[in-house]
């Protein structure tokens, strides 16, 4: 039978996992579409509007989602983890205060300026909207991270009478793992919403769209992944140091390395057994995980021996980590031979447009894998050395959290469905809209080239 | 402690209930409005054009109004953890209900204007149940923290009372903003909507001023000593005297040039403030009611300063662009187009 602690984990794993996916994708599609409003502004070439103007609705659909998940995500401290307020509150409670404050309220209501606002506002008022829509996002990210990374290394605070109370809120907000956090974050947003928006306009022009936004759009985010791609995979390095550093029991199970040592091989494939504390199947490279974590053939790493019995599970986080790192090679290999067809052809090959369809959502993949190493690694402990899960769990019968659990698990699943639905729907819409490629700049201070009458849903 | 001689770190959490009361006053009104349009929304196939122009009324607000709900259980979590664990540990499962409509409703708006046609309808029903839900799971929510919690079925009746109460209010309140926001037939509807809903609301709010005192011997001794009877009776008289003017303005409503189509709103505004009041009055400094005040829940004056240090700075930039936002989308809605 599954405890309340089981069934509260479950629920905040399968809430913030549904949230995420959406935040992933505007954080850096706010700033693409103020990129492409700019454009527009700087050349007043059409094109750049109307890729703004398919976006900005495809953007508008993830917000939604995002804002919804969210609300859920800021009542599960308090309905399920009551502990967790209890003993870190005066730390987790003006992080979140200030997400609240300085970015929601911001991307919401510029949002709506931007959404709405398109024949009410002078055009460079809009671009504005655009510009603090994306600040507003970029803000949550910070916010939400600072307060993620001082669970996983908490700095700048003392415990009185089990309580924690803050001595210094710049070791706070700025704990050591915070930087490499944010930045790597950042990042995978980035690759998550570029290769989304080469995805979905390669699926367009697959289905037959003549027109020079969607190849507008597909370049866009073939460069941005092709920038972003290789430096994740640095930042992503650092971060593992990082790790190494402040949370070595993790990276331990990240690479299943059980007993302590010098000259340790590293493992690219092998079954971690909990039960023997031992690897079956081990495919490995000699000395390649000291090389790299210590930077030196022969250095020391601290093995999961040295932890048991509080060390994280090591299968999801061994197996998480790999699948995240997979990823992240592949988005280099294929972001760097699509801008090579592009700069060799100006078009990518049918075979190629298919494989940016199939990587639409790989962002996604990697996303989820990561911050399930991040977050499983962490365990037992929610706020390390400080709080441990179970500590923080709800006195609550079991059967409440099963019903919220299952009221959750049904919705995400309609929802996911519907978006996708949806997102296939637009792009077929799109397809079918024939649209001038010129028109003539409207008075002055106005977005040109609208037609009379936007009517829903068009492209 | 006598107010004199109040420190600053005691008064903190009274400046945080007090933005705390704030945040949910303001969150009242404005999802109010939103929710009541949503609960309102008129289901039969030709109704289809007044539909799109009611949601396209609340379209640029109903993000940023939930905001406010965020910020309404963001304050209890940085300020009063203990009175929210409390608080949330009674209320989880009407709770996941109320997320539940929220959802319903926050992603509905978005999926109406983009699914394919023949999905529109669904995505309305999706959104108005989703508004009726959440109307009255926080309307059951309120009557529970007015009975303390107590379980038994004269709290559940009386939390039925009050769902139904809190939902004939945003119906009200939503009625009177597509009255204030739309012209033309569609007016035209809405104005017995408002009555309507104006009625039922002074139902359920009777309802609830007459069982509060009575169940919590507290708030009776509050309300009825002395000298302060005098003038605490002003919020009943007042609140009855807005719903008896604001039936009789909307009975003569739509007028010549649209005359005094925005005064139904701010009146019902005026309704929830004066009822909002009442209730803090009756409860004020306890948080839980009968368990714990302020002062018992306060989280360390050191987090609380930092927080409020940034609240100054930041709330009023919120209230600025917030006044902006209404400014650019004033006058009436039909014009409003998901571009
Ligand atoms: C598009 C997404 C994406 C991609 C391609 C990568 N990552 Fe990543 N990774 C994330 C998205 C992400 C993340 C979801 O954003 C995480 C979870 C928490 C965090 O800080 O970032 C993460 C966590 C994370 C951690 C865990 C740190 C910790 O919690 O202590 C490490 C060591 C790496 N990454 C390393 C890498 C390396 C070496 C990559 C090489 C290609 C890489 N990541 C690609
Ligand atoms: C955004 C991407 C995130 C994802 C996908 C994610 C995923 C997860 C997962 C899978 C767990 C369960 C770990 C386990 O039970 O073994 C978890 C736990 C948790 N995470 Fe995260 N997390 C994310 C971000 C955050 C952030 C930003 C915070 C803090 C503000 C946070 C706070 C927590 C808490 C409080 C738990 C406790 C519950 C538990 O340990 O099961 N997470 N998360
Ligand atoms: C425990 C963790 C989290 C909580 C409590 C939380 C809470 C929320 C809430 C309440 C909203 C809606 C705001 C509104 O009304 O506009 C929201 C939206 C958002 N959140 Fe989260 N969130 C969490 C994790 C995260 C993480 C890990 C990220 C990113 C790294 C993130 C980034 C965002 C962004 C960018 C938005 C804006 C809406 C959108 O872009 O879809 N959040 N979040």
């Amino acid at each position: 039978m599954l405890d309340t602690l089981m069934l509260s984990r479950i629920q905040f794993a399968a809430n913030i996992s549904f949230h995420i996916l959406f935040p992933t994708i505007t954080i850096a599609l706010g700033w693409i579409l103020f990129y492409f409003k700019l454009r527009h502004d700087q050349t007043d070439n059409p094109v750049w509007m109307r890729a703004y103007r398919f976006w900005v609705k495809v953007f508008a659909l993830n917000f939604a989602l995002g804002v919804v998940s969210g609300i859920t995500m800021s009542f599960q401290f308090g309905t399920n983890w009551p502990g967790f307020m209890e003993t870190v509150g005066n730390i987790a409670g003006p992080l979140l205060g200030y997400e609240v404050l300085t970015a929601f309220f911001l991307e919401a209501t510029f949002l709506g300026i931007m959404l709405f606002g398109i024949n009410r506002v002078s055009s460079k008022v809009h671009t504005f909207s655009a510009f603090v829509v994306a600040v507003g996002t970029t803000l949550s990210a910070f916010w939400i991270l600072s307060l993620d990374s001082w669970m996983q290394t908490p700095t700048g605070f003392e415990m009185r009478d089990g309580v924690a109370h803050v001595t210094s809120w710049l070791e706070v907000i700025f704990n050591p793992s915070f930087p490499y956090r944010l930045t790597h974050m950042l990042i995978a947003s980035g690759l998550t919403a570029s290769f989304f928006v080469a995805g979905l306009s390669a699926y367009r022009i697959l289905k037959g769209d003549h027109k020079q936004a969607p190849r507008l759009a597909l370049k866009t985010g073939l460069v941005i992944a092709a920038l972003l791609a290789p430096i994740q995979a640095f930042v992503g390095d650092l971060h593992g140091l990082n790790t190494l550093k402040h949370q070595p029991q993790k990276v331990a199970a990240m690479e299943a390395i059980w007993e302590t040592g010098r000259e340790v091989p590293l493992i690219l494939f092998a079954i971690p057994d909990e039960e023997e504390r031992t690897n079956h199947f081990e495919v490995s490279v000699p000395y390649l995980a000291s090389l790299i974590l210590t930077h030196s053939v022969d250095g020391e790493i601290v093995g999961l021996d040295d932890f048991e019995g509080d060390h994280p599970p090591v299968g999801p986080v061994f197996f998480g980590f790999r699948v995240m790192v997979a990823m992240g090679l592949l988005m280099i290999a294929v972001a760097w031979s699509g801008c090579y067809y592009l700069r060799r052809r100006g078009e990518l090959p049918v075979w190629m447009l298919r494989t940016m369809v199939a990587m639409t959502f790989s962002g996604w993949v990697a996303t989820l894998a990561g911050w399930y190493v991040t977050e499983i690694g962490r365990q037992p402990w929610l706020v390390t050395g400080v709080l441990t899960t179970a500590d923080a769990v709800t006195p609550l019968a079991p059967a409440n959290v099963g019903f919220s659990l299952a009221l959750y698990l049904i919705v995400y699943v309609i929802l996911m469905v519907a978006y996708i639905h949806t997102l296939r729907v637009m792009a077929l819409k799109a397809v079918a809209v024939e649209e001038f490629e010129t028109s003539s700049p409207q008075r002055q201070g106005t977005i040109t080239n609208l037609p009379g009458k936007t009517e829903e849903g068009q492209a | 402690m006598s107010i004199a001689t109040m420190t600053f770190n005691e008064w903190l959490p009274v400046i945080f209930i007090g933005i705390m009361g704030l945040a949910v006053l303001v969150y009242a009104v404005l999802d109010g409005y939103d929710l009541g349009v949503g609960i309102l929304l008129p289901m039969q196939e030709q109704d289809e054009p007044q539909r799109d122009t009611m949601i396209a009324s609340i379209g640029p607000f109903w993000d940023a109004n939930e905001t406010w709900l965020v910020l309404a259980i963001g304050i209890p979590l940085i300020a009063f953890p203990s009175a929210l664990s409390l608080m949330m540990f009674n209320l989880y499962i009407p709770v996941a209900i109320m997320l539940i409509g929220l959802i319903m409703r926050g992603v509905a708006f978005d999926f109406r204007a983009k699914a394919a046609v023949d999905h529109k309808l669904a995505w309305d029903r999706v959104f108005k149940s989703g508004s009726l839900l959440t109307a009255l799971s926080q309307g059951y929510m309120l009557g529970q923290y007015v009975m303390g919690f107590a379980s038994g079925w004269q709290a559940q009746m009386f939390s039925l009372l009050s769902a139904f109460g809190v939902t004939a209010a945003y119906g009200y309140i939503g009625a009177c903003w597509v009255v204030m926001k739309t012209e033309g037939a569609l007016q035209k509807r809405a104005v017995p909507w408002a009555r309507r809903a104006g009625k039922a609301t002074l139902i359920g709010v009777v309802a609830v001023s007459v069982v509060n005192p009575l169940v919590n011997p507290g708030v009776f001794d509050r309300w009825f000593t002395h000298p302060l009877i005098m003038f605490v009776l002003l919020i009943p008289t007042l609140t009855l005297a807005i719903f008896l003017v604001n039936d009789r303005l909307l009975k003569r409503l739509p007028k010549e040039n649209d005359r005094h189509c925005r005064v139904p709103f701010f009146l019902t505004m005026g309704i929830f403030v004066l009822c909002f009041s009442g209730l803090a009055f009756s409860f004020f400094p306890e948080i839980v009611p009968g368990r714990l005040n302020i002062w018992q829940a306060a989280s360390s004056p050191e987090s609380l300063t930092f927080i409020f240090v940034g609240a100054a700075i930041v709330v009023p930039l919120i209230l600025l662009y917030t006044a902006y936002s209404y400014y650019v989308f004033w006058g009436k809605a039909t014009e409003l187009k998901y571009h």
